[in-house]
């Protein structure tokens, strides 16, 4: 399945708030449904998402059993300096992916 | 004794008449054009913002999938992609799926999309089929059927089509199940009403595989469909069943002219 969809601005000016949203493939396994042999599913979810702008944590957030499969995850953020944004999703299971975008800023 | 004999005649007279006075289905292929409504205008204005903003639809996610498979030979087959032929699905399969379900002459039959994904995988890339509801072909199908996103529904009008959507449209106006009901009674007779809290829509097969909150996940029609099936307890074909595809036959008649929507997101 493809992995995660990033969407933000390539370019803005300094000082600029800009959108960001991600959307990850994840089936987000609750615990608590059922299997076809009656007992429960294992817990199969994203425990944490973080976003890091130029190394600097800009948000990070828990994630827990009542949320949907396929998260998707939008946030702002005030730009200063061009740089690398870095995504990070880890999980149950020892889930991990980590995505990239260059953001460029320029006046 | 005899008044209350002729009293519980005439109440049976009266049920069984005000059965029959439902009025009449599937007289036509569907509602007046002005009339028919895509399943979206009766959804929340957050779901309808869902599906039309791509960044916000997670079923793009198996579009990405789909557009990595349309050119990755798959590794049993012979070394070919669909890019092989077909090139750039952008503008190669531009209507192509507005066109199904179509009479094939190689298959000998009418197919679906889905199955037409399948021929080409089985002939000219010498791989296996897929399965049924996959994830792989229901990402296939989601990226082929975008590139015909907001083109009108084109059913093609061969004769074998034809065929199978007077039989799809006989199956959508017979009862079945415990429940002894119809997709008519519901899509045509009450479509804009409630069952339960949700929505009555049209019926119209015009954004498929679609994203279904509900599945929490991307499904194709003849989910859909067996989902109303054993809603009614009825028995559920196997996918992929004659009588599936001559649904999805009439379908795409009833929505003839409608924009496709897909990838269509769904409560």
């Amino acid at each position: 399945m493809a992995s995660a969809l990033i969407h933000m601005p390539s370019t803005a000016k300094p000082g600029e708030i800009i959108e960001v949203r991600a959307l990850i493939a994840h089936t987000m396994e609750t615990g608590f449904r059922p299997g076809p042999d009656g007992k429960p599913l294992p817990r199969d979810i994203i425990r944490k998402f973080e976003c890091r702008y130029n190394g600097k944590t800009v948000i990070s957030a828990e994630l827990h059993p009542a949320m949907s499969a396929n998260p998707y995850i939008a946030f702002y953020i005030k730009v200063t300096t061009s740089g690398p944004l870095e995504f990070t999703w880890t999980g149950d299971h020892g889930f991990a992916q980590t995505e990239q975008k260059q953001l460029l800023v320029q006046p | 004794m005899k008044t209350q004999f002729a009293f519980l005649l005439a109440l049976i007279i009266t049920h069984a008449a005000s059965a029959d006075s439902v009025r009449p289905y599937g007289s036509d292929t569907g509602l007046p054009v002005s009339e028919r409504k895509s399943g979206t205008e009766y959804m929340s204005p957050a779901t309808q913002q869902m599906q039309r903003d791509d960044t916000q639809n997670p079923a793009m996610l198996w579009v990405a999938n789909g557009e990595v498979l349309w050119r990755t030979a798959p590794l049993e087959g012979n070394g070919k992609s669909c890019v092989t032929c077909h090139t750039d699905a952008k503008t190669s399969m531009r209507g192509a799926a507005t066109k199904f379900p179509r009479f094939s002459k190689s298959a000998g039959k009418v197919i679906t999309l889905s199955d037409q994904i399948n021929q080409c995988r089985t002939g000219a890339l010498q791989a296996a089929a897929l399965k049924a509801e996959s994830a792989d072909l229901l990402a296939l199908e989601a990226y082929i059927a975008l590139q015909s996103r907001g083109l009108p529904l084109t059913p093609p009008g061969d004769e074998q089509t034809k065929q199978a959507a007077e039989r799809g449209q006989k199956l959508f106006t017979t009862r079945i199940g415990q429940l002894n009901l119809s997709c008519a009674q519901c899509h045509d007779n009450n479509a804009g009403k409630r069952l339960a809290g949700a929505p009555i829509p049209q019926g119209h097969a015009n954004a498929y595989p679609i994203y279904r909150l509900e599945w929490q996940g991307v499904g194709s029609l003849q989910r859909r469909l067996r989902n109303c099936m054993s809603g009614v307890r009825a028995e559920v074909p196997p996918y992929g069943a004659p009588d599936l595809v001559d649904l999805e036959a009439y379908l795409a008649l009833r929505a003839q002219g409608m924009p496709l929507e897909t990838p269509g997101v769904r409560p």
